[in-house]
Parts: structure tokens; sequence; C-alpha cells
């Protein structure tokens, strides 16, 4: 479990911020950088992200295996942007300034600027959404959820979907196997329909069986009082101390740069080009 | 006399989806501090009566009823789901399925937190429950890291942070190794003792049940109260025959023996039970006058097993030089504790995972190079629960799967099909959908399934799992059709009566290794296999042992054997 | 809002571990190369059938938003799509009994043009348009995007979605005949 969502326990500041402070951060995190596409600001969140990095403790070959990952998905992306629409940058910032070739497909210094502003809106959220999977104990994750004013209801969802992930997947595999052996094939060797039809094979008693388990999980809740108040408490909550005031305010700022940054540019990007 | 803690009263009542009541005219009563074994067949209503006991009934499970319920003198009626929780703890058969936390921590804390308890106290109160169950060393694994007693023991802890009146079990044997279910009935005792609550405990192993003392046994059947005894006494009956129990062993080689059983001599259990010398020379002379079938086998080898490694990670090996054989026609168990490598092993053989090295030879072919799906043509591999492995709506289709896969041309898909119906008995449903079986029958249909393929050998993962002695042996005794008809079977099982009466061979696995290959009797008679296994004595080593019998193993071999030929 | 009933919670619980493990670990190639079907559509399809578009929109939501962070990164627009494709299939299938083993022609084609629809409007509206918003992609790009995912998340519902309501309402005794077994 800790390992499918890379928690990495170690004792550091950030480690020991509450789980609804990180939570908190990272919203207004994601939405100052969701909202921008002005390159300073996007250059500033990075710089900093790896400074908390530095401050998590987590080491890069902790994390460097889905680093690959997304680089080749932004990589994929860019990609297909080019292909797709070469001069979404002229679109974007108004100029054309041909650098390379012609035609269609002529390099623009506007699509260039585009492609870095457009990697680095990549590069400036990624970073803190992993420091949030790596310092945050999925544990916390709901007592969290419901702390920032998410029903506790749902947020128990959230937990049971985490803490019957395992329990699913093992279920998945060994139903997967007997049905191999019964000839059922998902592979390259099956035509589409067929691939399908095996996947429902598999699927139909995994999910029937997750239905009697419905019955019983939600039998064993309300054997326990589940749902008696309107209020819960958590376990693993934690009680905010000033600390993780002070980063909520912090984020905040971030997102009001964003939003100001946003006026006094007149648009969302940043534009070099007039 | 004290008033009672839990009172039945005339008690009917009646599903809404029913036709006919599940439960009629139910009255007894339960006193503080008692501690009660209720037993019965499926289907006998033990399953409804603990529901109207915790509240499920009517809360999420609605009908008619009518006489009443009182808890501590209150009328149920009146009371909520969630009030009746305060006073009454129910740990469900299913340990994964009462396991909602993320950690053994949060779980055992989940009662608590429902009833907004301070984070503070919450941590002290875990911490000591946890202690009183002898958990307190994981309260950060999650559930995949435990083993099933030690989530059986979070369930407890979860529901023991409540001062409950009353703790209700619900098959708490089910899932566990015979060892470990020994524990769990011991712990279940001590647990008692310290918080005074009274015991419920829904289980039909009676034997391994009555491991601890009981005040009393309710037998249920149809829905009524069968008896309400003390166990000295009950066991002296013939109501557990009559209504599809299974009799402490030691109880029926006693009668066997032609010995009378009464109260005076405590029969509840093998360690209380006093036998006069004349009852011991009446074992001994049964002992002497039986036979034993001649067990050696000179069929040759099915299956061979030769230095079979495997490792998921190349670190820790699951299996390590694993000799072992099936031999043609053969019926044998694979067995040791949960992790030992039994399920490993058959998986390998299967061809679901791949050797690290070793060699496996099936009817002098090597097997390496064949698919999984190669291999289920010559081995075939029942799943434990067959809703795991049923994926269309008619029997005829489920069955027919595995041909229709293979491109096998569809008259031929029809004959072979009907035929295994026939053979498997389901020919008479087979225009039935499956949801229309029962479990035993579902259970046939997948082995159905299987066997169209024509395999030489099957491998059944715990086949009788959660079965009651009924359909157990409806199982069994089908199994048993099959094998006589030339099948090899291989059964991965922690059952003992199973490998006892169904199983001539057992291969033991400890540790990832063979530790032991011998009969069935001999190893449940063999103190240090037993111990490595997980397994318990049986209890006719223990009357062996009592009667002065030299060879228990021998003892047990003739008991099996007398007991097939008697039932036949 | 109604109450939620323990068993939906559950449901979105359960429903959402089931569409990760689904959308994370079961690779089905599909005919362009390197890429995969994503069947957990024709499970959440069924699930908001069953428990609701409540259930069906949290169920995507926590499910997509899982699967996205295990990759390190949460692709919004997406995991929104998602949510909205489970609450749509859950308002559409309102009416549906599939609870009473209710399952016939009649239903199967309104399930599926209920399936359809959703996810027309899921991956050519709701995701682009939501790309376009937070992260000024092209158009051209997105809209593609969009009908390629459209388009086989339709057929996979289509197969596996519909099985899945076949198997389940088969799987359901008929009201009223319920009586002890022989």
């Amino acid at each position: 479990m800790t390992n499918l969502f890379n928690y990495i326990e170690k004792p550091s500041p950030i480690h020991n911020l509450s789980g609804a402070t990180k939570f908190i951060c990272l919203l207004l995190w994601s939405f100052a950088a969701m909202s921008t596409y002005d390159t300073r600001l996007l250059i500033a969140l990075p710089i900093i992200s790896i400074f908390l990095f530095k401050i998590s403790r987590i080491k890069l070959k902790d994390v460097s295996f889905i680093l690959t990952f997304i680089l080749v998905f932004l990589l994929l992306n860019t990609i297909m942007i080019y292909i797709f629409s070469p001069h979404h940058g002229t679109e974007v910032y108004g100029t054309c300034t041909v650098i390379l070739g012609s035609g269609k497909y002529s390099l623009t210094k506007e699509q260039l600027f585009y492609h870095l502003n457009y990697t680095l809106k990549y590069i400036s959220t990624i970073p803190i959404v992993l420091l949030f999977v790596t310092t945050t104990n999925p544990s916390e994750f709901a007592a969290s959820l419901n702390k920032i004013g998410v029903k506790y209801s749902i947020a128990y969802s959230v937990a049971l979907a985490l803490r019957y992930i395992p329990d699913v997947q093992r279920e998945y595999h060994e139903i997967s196997l007997a049905q191999q052996a019964r000839g059922i094939e998902m592979s390259k060797k099956a035509s589409l329909v067929n691939r399908l039809k095996g996947a429902s094979a598999i699927l139909i008693p995994l999910i029937l069986s997750s239905m009697d388990k419905i019955e019983i999980v939600s039998n064993a809740m309300e054997l326990r009082g589940f749902g008696k108040n309107k209020k819960r408490t958590w376990y693993m909550g934690r009680k905010f101390r000033s600390i993780d005031y002070i980063c909520i305010v912090l984020c905040l700022l971030l997102l009001v740069v964003s939003i100001v940054l946003t006026k006094v540019n007149g648009s969302r990007f940043y534009n070099p080009f007039v | 006399m004290e008033e009672p803690i839990l009172k039945f009263e005339n008690f009917t009542f009646q599903y809404n989806a029913q036709k006919k009541p599940t439960l009629y005219d139910i009255s007894f009563s339960i006193r503080k501090g008692e501690k009660i074994i209720i037993c019965g067949p499926s289907g006998c209503g033990k399953s409804t009566l603990m529901h109207c006991i915790n509240g499920l009934v009517p809360h999420s499970y609605k009908g008619e009823k009518t006489g009443s319920i009182t808890i501590s003198g209150k009328n149920t009626q009146n009371m909520s789901i969630f009030d009746i929780s305060k006073s009454v703890g129910t740990v469900l058969q299913d340990c994964d399925g009462q396991f909602v936390g993320l950690t053994v921590a949060e779980d055992i804390a989940f009662a608590l937190e429902n009833d907004c308890v301070e984070v503070d106290q919450l941590h002290e109160r875990v911490k000591s429950v946890a202690k009183l169950v002898n958990i307190d060393d994981y309260l950060t694994h999650a559930p995949n890291e435990l083993s099933g007693g030690q989530k059986q023991r979070v369930s407890l802890a979860g529901i023991l942070v409540d001062d409950v009146d009353i703790l209700l079990f619900d098959e708490p044997l089910a899932n566990l190794d015979p060892a470990t279910g020994k524990y769990a009935i011991e712990l279940i005792d001590e647990i008692q003792k310290t918080t005074g609550a009274a015991v419920i405990i829904v289980e039909h192993r009676l034997e391994d049940a009555l491991h601890r003392n009981v005040d009393r046994i309710i037998i249920m059947n149809e829905g009524r109260i069968a008896v309400d005894a003390k166990p000295d006494e009950l066991l002296c009956q013939d109501i557990l025959k009559e209504t599809g129990i299974r009799e402490p062993l030691y109880i029926t080689a006693l009668k066997y023996a032609g010995v009378d059983i009464t109260p005076q001599m405590k029969p509840s259990s093998i360690r209380s039970i006093v036998l006069s010398d004349e009852d011991k020379r009446k074992v001994v002379s049964w002992y002497e006058n039986s036979t034993k079938e001649d067990i050696e086998d000179k069929r040759p080898y099915l299956l061979e097993v030769k230095d079979l490694e495997f490792s998921y990670d190349k670190k820790a090996k699951v299996l390590q030089g694993v000799n072992a054989n099936v031999k043609e026609g053969e019926m044998m168990a694979i067995v040791g504790t949960n992790g030992a490598g039994k399920s490993t092993f058959s998986k390998v053989i299967c061809g679901f995972e791949k050797e690290t090295e070793g060699t496996i030879i099936f009817n002098g072919e090597n097997l390496s190079d064949y698919s999984i799906k190669e291999r289920a043509d010559k081995i075939g591999y029942v799943m434990q629960n067959p809703n795991q492995m049923i994926s269309k709506v008619m029997i005829f289709d489920e069955v027919a799967l595995g041909l229709v896969t293979r491109g096998v041309p569809e008259d031929e898909i029809k004959t072979r099909v009907e035929e295994t119906l026939k053979v498997c008995g389901l020919w008479q449903f087979r225009n039935w959908p499956i949801s229309a079986l029962s479990y035993g029958q579902k259970k046939r249909v997948t082995i159905a399934s299987i066997l169209v393929l024509e395999p030489k050998m099957i491998i059944l993962d715990e086949p009788t799992a959660g079965q009651d002695y009924r359909h157990y042996t409806e199982i069994m005794e089908f199994l048993l059709k099959l094998n006589k008809k030339g099948i090899t079977v291989a059964m991965i099982t922690h059952d003992m009566h199973l490998m006892l009466e169904y199983a001539k061979r057992s291969i033991v696995f400890s540790k990832g290794k063979v530790i032991c290959d011998d009969t069935s009797a001999n190893i449940l008679t063999n103190p240090e296999v037993i111990k490595a296994a997980n397994l318990k004595e049986t209890s006719l080593y223990d009357l062996a042992l009592m009667c002065n019998i030299e060879n228990p193993g021998d003892y047990a071999q003739r008991f099996i054997d007398y007991e097939r030929e008697v039932e036949r | 809002m109604k109450k939620f009933s323990v068993k939906t919670i559950v449901a979105i619980g359960i429903g959402a571990a089931l569409f990760f493990v689904l959308g994370r670990f079961v690779a089905i190639p599909s005919p362009i190369p390197n890429t995969y079907i994503s069947i957990q559509y024709g499970l959440l399809a069924f699930i908001s059938a069953i428990y609701g578009p409540i259930a069906g929109c949290l169920a995507g939501l926590i499910g997509h938003a899982l699967i996205d962070a295990t990759y390190g990164s949460i692709w919004w627009s997406w995991v929104i799509s998602s949510a909205f494709f489970g609450a749509a299939m859950g308002f559409i299938t309102s009416k549906m009994k599939l609870d009473e083993g209710e399952f016939g022609k009649k239903e199967i084609l309104f399930f599926n043009i209920g399936q359809a629809v959703s996810h027309l409007v899921a991956w050519i509206v709701v995701a682009p348009v939501l790309d376009i918003l937070i992260y000024s992609e092209p158009v051209n790009k997105v809209f593609a995007q969009g009908a390629v995912g459209a388009i086989s998340n339709l057929v996979t519902t289509a197969i596996v979605g519909t099985l899945l309501c076949i198997a389940y309402s088969a799987a359901k005794p008929k009201k009223g005949s319920l009586s002890e077994e022989a």
C-alpha cells in the first residue's frame, strides 16, 4: 500500500505538518500554477519546490521512477501539441517570428516559448504532488479531507478505497489466472471484441464478489456505530500548530501573486514578444 | 436469580422475501458471564438468530416478527442498531470485511471515532485494548501484512474498545488453521474471564469450539431450538448425528468401542473425560480386533516435482528444494500454515507462476515450456470460492467456456458438456441459471467446468472451506466418486478431518520446504510435524495415549477405515 | 441532499478501489500501438446504474484521482470528466431496476444509448474544454484526444458494462420468488 502511493516515512518538518495543511497547500499551489502562464512565476515555483524537497529529506532516487514516467508523458504531450498545432504560440502571443523552415511546420520563437511555458507549468505542479504523496501518510488523508470540510462519510469512502485496493488487486490477479487456465485470452492473440469479452469473464466474478463485500463491510461498519453522529474524530487526525497556519498563509500568498500577475499582465500569459 | 442479560421470548421471525418464517418460537436466556455455543447445520437459522441479537435484523434485513428480545431488561424493539452495539459486540466470520481501517490501530479505534472520542484518549484506549488481545506490536501494520489469526484479534479488539456486555462470534474457526483456531478459543476464554461479558459462539465445529469450557450448547434445527443443554449432557445424546453436526471424534471412537457415555464421565473435552479401566479395555480390544486396509501403493507417478525453487523477487525463496510426487489415481492433501508455500506450490504446478529452478514432470512429459492454458488440459485448478470462477449466467455456458475458448466444434462441445454434467450430477439442472443453485452445487459447476477439459489431475484449493458437515460430506463424497473414476485429486487444505477421512497421504509444507510426506493418520499423531505445520493433534491421538495404545497413528487409521465401512 | 446510506458510502469506496485496480493494473492492448483499453468505465457505468449518480460520480472521481496520484500528477480535467461520466450514467439509469433483476432488450438499448451520450459529452465536451481552460492547450489537439478517448471508452462500456449488468441482474432473484432451498 505504502509502496503504491510512495509514502516514505522520515522525520522531517514537512512530514510533521498536519495532512490537512498539506492538502490545503497542495490545492492552493495547484490553483496558483493552473491559473497562471506567467513565465517568471512558473520558474519560481519549481525552485521553491526543490527547496521544499530538501527540507522533506526525500531523495531524488526515491521518486526517480515516477519522475521518469511523468517526463516521458510530458514529452509525448508536447510533441502531440506540436503535431496538431505548430503555430499555437502565434495564436497565444500574437506575433510570428520564424527561426527555422517554412510552411505549416515552420518553427517559431513563439511556439518554442509556448512549449517552454507548457513544460514549466508541468514542472511547477509535479514536484508538489510528489511531495504530498511521499510525505503524507495515506491513513491521514481521510482525516484531512474531513478537516477541510468534506463530509466525513465521503472522506471515509476515500479511506475505504485505499483500504480495499490491495484486496481487490489480489483477487483480480487470482481470478485472472484461473480464467486464463480456462483459455481466456486478453493479449493481442485475440480479437478486440474477444479481449473485452475475456476481460468480462474476469470482471464478472470479481464484481459479483465485490457486491457481497459491500454488504458485509457496510454491516460491519454499522455494527460499530458508523453514521451515528453528525461528526466523528480520527485516530490519525492532528491538531493544527502555528507552523500549519504559516504554511497555509504562504501558499495563499502564492495564489494571490498568481492572480495579481494575471491582472498586471492583462492576460494569463507573460508576453515578452510585444 | 440474577436477571438475564439477553432474553428471547417466543420469538418468531420471517424475512420479507421469504414464504416461511426463518425462526420459530425461540425462547432462551443468557446470564451475565455465561458462555454458550450455538450450533446447527447451514440454513438452521443460526445466522438470522445472530442478526436478531446484534440488531442487523430489522435494521438492515426487514421482516415480520412476533415475541420479544430483551437486552439487560430493555426490549430491543425500542433500540436503534447503535444502541444495541453499545451492549453487543460482533466479530464477523469475514475478518477482511470487518477490518475497515487502513492499519491495526485505526481499525481498533473505529467505534470510538464514531463516538467522537478525543484523539489523546483514542490512542490510550487503543493501546490498552491491543495489549489485551496481544496485538500491540502490530499497531501500524496494514491488514494485508497480517495473518488470519491476527486479523481476528484486531476484530476482537475493535469491539472490546466498547465495554460490551455480550460478545458474539460468528464462526470464529472458519478461516483459521487448527493451531490458530485453538489459540483463538483460548483467547476468547481469557477475554471472557477478564471482562465478565457473556459470550455467544456460533460454530459448527463443535469439538474445536469445546477446546475450552462452555456453560451451555444450543443446537438449532430448521429454525427451532432443538436442544439447550450442558455440554456433558448433550454429548451423551444422539442429537448431533440427527441434526447433521459432527460429533467429537473421541466420542464416536468410544461409541464404536461400545463404551457407554454418561455425564459423570465429563465427556465435553478429551482433557476432562474420565475413563474407567473397563472403558479403556474396551477401546484396546476394539483396536486389536479391527483391521487396517493395506496401504501400500504401487501405482506409477503421475506428477514428479524435482528440486523446485521459487521466489517472487530473487531474495526470499518461497519454495526451496521441493521434491514431491503424486501417484496416478491418488487422492491426497497438501497441508501447511498460511505462507508455508502450499498455495505457491500448486500455482507453480499449474503455471500461474514460473519456477525459478527445478523440473516438473507430468505423465513423463516435462511441463516447463507449457503455457497456463496448455497445462490446464492436464492439471485443472479449482479455486476456493466458486463465485470467483463463475462468469456465465447459465450452467451449460459456464461448463462449455473452456471448450469454446479452445475452438472445439459445437457438436463436440455439446456432447462433452452433457457428459460432464451427468458425471457431476448436474444433468437435471442443465437449463437452470447458476444463481438458482446452492453453494455446494455451484462448487460442482466449477469442478465440472474444469473436468470438461479432461485433465488427468485436479488441484482444489480448500474445497470445503466454510461448509457445514452436510455440505462438506456432499462435496467430499463427490470428489471421492470422481477419484474412483480415475481422476487424480490433490487438495490444499488445513482441515484435519478432511485429511484424515479423504486423503490417505499428505504432504506437509513448512517455510517453503516439504517437511513430511506420510499417511494423514501418522501426520496427525506426530507432535513434531503438528507443531511445525500449525496443525493440532486429533483427539484420537490423546485417546490412544490414554488407553496406552502404542501406535496412535495406526489407531487413527483403523478408526477412519472402520468409519468408512460403517457409513457405507 | 438525501442522507447517504452506509451502503452507498461503502459502494463508493469499493467502487473506487475496483476502478483503480482496473485502470492501473489491467493492461489490455488496444488496436493503437502502445495504448491500452480503459475497461474501468464499464465498471463505473455499472456502479452508477446500481448505486445512483452520487456514488458513480464519487467513485469515478476518487478512483481516477488515485490512479493519477500514483503517477505523480493529477490531471484534473480528465478526473472531472470521469466523475461527470459516473454522475451522468447514474441520472440516466435512475429508472432502471437492476436490483430486481430487470435487464432485458429494452434496458440494454437504453443503457447503451445512455452510456454513449455520457461518454461523448464527457470526453468531447467536458475534458477538452477543461484542458483549454486550465492548460491553454491547442483546440484541435484536445478534441482529437477526446474523440479517441470517447470512442474507445464507448466500445468498452458497450461490451463490458452490458455484460456486467446482464450477469448481475441474472444473479438477482426475481421479486417474490424466494423460498427455502430444496
